[in-house]
């Protein structure tokens, strides 16, 4: 796994501004992001009795969990890494999922729907939705309910979708997990009100203001290690509906007499490896993938094939409780 | 965006240096469903290249289905986010957008112009650098650009464009944007607004917005990007003193302290002296610690820990200000407020206020007077609604630090909670404060309550019966307070009907008047408490917060709220005063439990169901009670 992450030296750029920077007072728009999301991070601990952040593994996991180390230092970022694992993860995210919260010192909690783990639910008998919605969203509940957590934070960014561009920064959920659009409270300032009746959860997302590129440029200054599955990379794909999917295991189902495709290919979103589409790129730096992004005319979501039913249906699966 | 795109595909290294350092701008655009804005936004991110394909196709195929320009692509839909709404055909919250160009990154704030939605615009602009306001060429200044001026205003927005929209709809007239020109600048100038820069434009067209128009050659000043790349926001904040409020006291083991916080005023530097308020300890900075190591300055917007050379007590909620000028602190002002909820304020009820990382109780009086959004008149009103500005003073449960609004918008703005359902359901800033909590003092009395209690045989309290009208609450009360009567104790019954033929006989029964009627009963109890008596208290009392109130104003272990819990239909069923009856037949408004609501307690002490005991074995209870409680032996 050496060649998993950008390589780690000591200096950092964005926390120390440019001298230009400096002398004119002001802060660049990332170095903004940064101490907002910072300033989030440590009102949601201060006003949390039992604060989570959710860890999907992708690289705005990646973006946030070096923020808490921020936020927080010295101390270590003073709540646990909760992982709603699915069984069909790419195997290079549980490899580098353990190494990360064992970098950041904190404690890590893998949670699996265990009704899934029962009736194999997988999206190849299944289907996507079933599958995403009992893995990933049941999953989801059931490992706040079961720790009692009354804060999670999460990593979505306003920019992904059009329905998340009026998502607050602090999201109140009905003790089901619900949310609902007409009973989000105004945010202004920066006064973020986290109070909450019982049975109510919050979901806090400190880099809402963040975009793609900012997620990216930010992992470059920073120098954070990322899931090597973004770069590219020769890899074993095959043909599903002009989607391209890995066979990351023998669990993928091939057709008679169908064999991989080796193709340079890496990915932009990660999530189940049977539900991420892959993309044939020779970017395997951080750089390249930059440079492909800004080139780019398809939006990041597109490799995720729960989008594809419509497009209000990231709206309703929200409402029904998935980040 | 040519020059950028060939400098990502030749040089990408440089291409991230140059946008590294783009600086951030905020800004929120104001206008009706007609204006053009979502249009204009529309097009900025599609100029800024930003609309992908797969959005672009969506954008084609949601066109042709519900645009509005006949086929061809409606920028508009690129914004609406919700299905519900995008139905509906108006964006009824705030919606925030992301793009950037090769000088900036922009956030914009979009938010809807209609009447109703005040809430919506002064979220939006408490954040914004900039304000765009979108006035139809054809239209000009209309009722709702002087609401949205007011607005941008009063939260502190300095730089206004007015973006007179829809030229091509005036044959691109110079006469028709001078007119509006003219008379906009009149109407600013009694706002206070003076930095006002007007752009004729065609958001659907594309004139002026980023290309510079070839329509308007009477034109000469910028075109709206143009304009938004290089507006100079001098930061007054990063000018002032300095200001960090503490958010987070960082311990990761006995040798280590320090204060975690944004700083949002002012510069710091390790050997600064520094005042910690609402304390005033005052010490020096040692250090500035970030993950990054330690810093030789920090500057207003950052995130960072502080250490200081002495071992004081500073915990979240303080403020660290510049030694040599630190923030006011003080517990009664004036203020600005907006509501921002359904139900309506109520004055003297006790709601949460957070200011800064501290939150407090607050009281808000009745307003100094309401704020027509429309033409600035000044109006009495007895309480704010939903989306009323109102000047209001507030009184605190204790001292906190703060700044003018105008001086420092950080610490000068404030959110006002709902104690039971913990919504965010106002907000203001502050103007100053009040002179008088530091002018009214307690008379200091010799015969303190204590001495008084000595005199009898048991100590003083206050029994608070709730419930519905008809639940037997007065029944219950009447038999306790002959009970005790008996048994030696000081007593008074005070009675909601009795109490409002006199002492409350000017309170009506909407929920303001309800909680004033709670609050001065609450006092009552409290004197006479105070006077060594145990009170009788029956009233409806329907809202959890007022006997929260009346709890909190007397002594640990002398308040036994006693839920009379009779279900509605028994007490229907019984109206012994026959005004169920008359509630139902419409002759009587806001009755509890009909059209008005009743907030059963959560933690009474005393809970008597009247469908299981009688009247006679529900007083035993509630003596039971103040025995166990040791207010009777």
């Amino acid at each position: 796994m050496t060649d998993t992450s950008n390589t780690t030296n000591d200096t950092s750029t964005t926390s120390t501004p440019d001298p230009a920077g400096l002398t004119t007072g002001r802060l660049t728009h990332l170095q903004r992001l940064e101490a907002e999301a910072i300033h989030i991070m440590r009102e949601a601990v201060s006003e949390s009795e039992r604060p989570a952040m959710l860890y999907s593994v992708g690289k705005d996991s990646s973006v946030l969990l070096h923020l808490a180390r921020k936020a927080f230092f010295p101390s270590p970022p003073p709540f646990p890494l909760v992982h709603v694992d699915t069984t069909w993860k790419f195997s290079a995210m549980y490899e580098f999922r353990g190494r990360a919260a064992e970098e950041a010192g904190m404690e890590l909690i893998v949670h699996q729907n265990p009704e899934c783990v029962e009736r194999g639910i997988n999206p190849f008998d299944h289907g996507s939705a079933l599958h995403t919605d009992m893995w990933k969203t049941e999953g989801l509940k059931q490992a706040i309910d079961m720790n009692k957590f009354d804060l999670c934070f999460g990593g979505a960014r306003r920019d992904e979708e059009k329905s998340r561009a009026k998502e607050r920064v602090f999201s109140i959920r009905s003790p089901q997990h619900q949310w609902d659009p007409k009973r989000q409270r105004p945010e202004l300032w920066s006064i973020y009100n986290a109070r909450r009746s019982p049975g109510e959860t919050v979901r806090v997302f400190p880099i809402s203001n963040w975009t793609e590129l900012d997620v990216w440029q930010y992992i470059h200054l920073e120098q954070i290690p990322i899931v090597p599955l973004y770069f590219a990379a020769p890899r074993p794909v095959v043909d599903r509906d002009g989607v391209l999917i890995m066979v990351d295991d023998d669990r993928m189902p091939l057709d008679d007499g169908e064999v991989p495709m080796i193709k340079n290919v890496r990915f932009r979103t990660l999530g189940c490896y049977p539900l991420s589409g892959a993309i044939e790129s020779d970017a395997d730096s951080l750089t390249g993938i930059i440079q492909e992004m800004l080139l780019a005319t398809t939006s990041e979501r597109q490799g995720r094939i729960i989008d594809f039913d419509g497009s209000a249906s990231m709206e309703k699966k929200k409402q029904e409780g998935y980040f | 965006m040519a020059h950028a795109s060939e400098l990502i595909a030749d040089d990408i290294e440089a291409y991230l240096v140059s946008h590294q350092y783009k600086s951030l701008l905020r800004f929120i655009t104001c206008g009706s469903v007609d204006d053009g804005k979502s249009t204009l936004i529309g097009r900025l991110l599609y100029e800024s290249h930003l609309v992908f394909e797969d959005h672009l196709a969506a954008l084609e195929a949601d066109s042709a289905k519900v645009g509005t320009q006949g086929g061809e692509l409606d920028f508009a839909l690129l914004l609406d986010g919700l299905s519900a709404e995008r139905e509906q055909g108006i964006t009824i919250d705030v919606a925030y957008r992301f793009f950037s160009t090769e000088q900036r990154k922009f956030i914009v704030a979009d938010t809807p112009g209609h009447e109703q939605y005040t809430r919506n615009m002064v979220t939006g602009a408490s954040t914004a650098d900039v304000a765009v306001l979108m006035v139809d060429a054809r239209k000009g200044v209309l009722t709702q650009t002087r609401r949205h001026s007011f607005l941008v205003s009063l939260l502190g927005i300095k730089r206004v464009i007015v973006a007179v929209n829809k030229m091509d709809l005036v044959d691109w007239s110079h006469e028709v944007y001078e007119t509006i020109q003219e008379e906009y600048r009149d109407f600013a100038k009694r706002i206070g607004l003076d930095d006002i820069t007007f752009i004729p434009m065609s958001a659907l067209k594309g004139d002026n917005v980023v290309a510079p128009s070839q329509h308007m050659h009477w034109y000469h000043g910028p075109t709206l990007l143009g304009y938004l790349e290089t507006v100079e926001v001098d930061d007054d904040t990063a000018a002032g003193p300095l200001r960090m409020p503490v958010q987070w006291v960082n311990r990761p083991n006995l040798d280590f302290r320090g204060f975690s916080g944004r700083i949002v005023g002012g510069t710091v530097r390790p050997g600064d002296p520094v005042r910690v308020l609402p304390s005033g300890t005052t010490s020096t900075v040692d250090r500035i610690v970030t993950m990054d190591g330690d810093l030789d300055e920090a500057i207003a917007g950052q995130s960072v820990t502080l250490t200081l050379t002495d071992e004081i007590d500073a915990s979240r909620g303080d403020m660290i200000c510049a030694g040599d000028a630190p923030a006011e602190v003080a517990d009664q002002f004036e203020a600005h407020v907006v509501w921002m909820h359904e139900d309506e304020m109520l004055p003297g009820r006790p709601y949460l206020m957070k200011i800064g990382t501290r939150t407090v109780g607050v009281t808000i009086a009745h307003p100094k007077y309401r704020i027509d959004v429309n033409t600035l008149d000044h109006l009495a009103a007895p309480t704010l609604e939903l989306n009323e500005i109102g000047v209001c003073n507030l009184s605190l449960d204790r001292p906190v630090p703060f700044d003018p609004y105008a001086d420092n918008r950080e610490t000068g703005s404030f959110i006002i909670i709902d104690k039971l359902t913990q919504n965010t359901v106002g907000a203001g800033m502050l103007h100053f404060a009040l002179r008088r909590s530091h002018n009214i003092h307690w008379q200091e009395v010799r015969v303190d309550k204590a001495a008084r209690a000595d005199m009898n045989s048991h100590r003083p309290g206050v029994v608070w019966f709730t419930g519905l009208s008809g639940s037997g609450k007065s029944t219950i009360a009447n038999i306790v307070e002959s009970k005790l009567h008996t048994l030696g104790v000081r007593t008074y019954l005070l009675d909601g009907d009795n109490v409002r033929h006199g002492l409350n006989r000017d309170l009506g029964f909407t929920d303001a008047d309800r909680v004033e009627n709670i609050r001065r009963i609450a006092e009552v109890a409290r004197l006479m408490t105070d006077a060594g008596l145990v009170v009788l208290v029956s009233f409806i009392s329907p809202f959890r917060a007022e006997r929260d109130l009346a709890r909190s104003r007397v002594d640990d272990g002398e308040f036994v709220e006693v839920f009379v819990d009779t279900p509605l239909e028994v007490a229907e069923s019984r109206d012994p005063k026959g005004l169920y009856a008359k509630a139902r037949a419409g002759e009587l408004s806001n009755f509890t439990g009909i059209d008005s609501p009743y907030e059963a307690p959560e933690s009474a002490e005393v809970q008597l169901d009247t469908t299981a005991v009688t009247p006679e074995e529900a007083a035993d209870q509630v003596i039971a009670q103040l025995r166990s409680q040791g207010i009777v032996d």
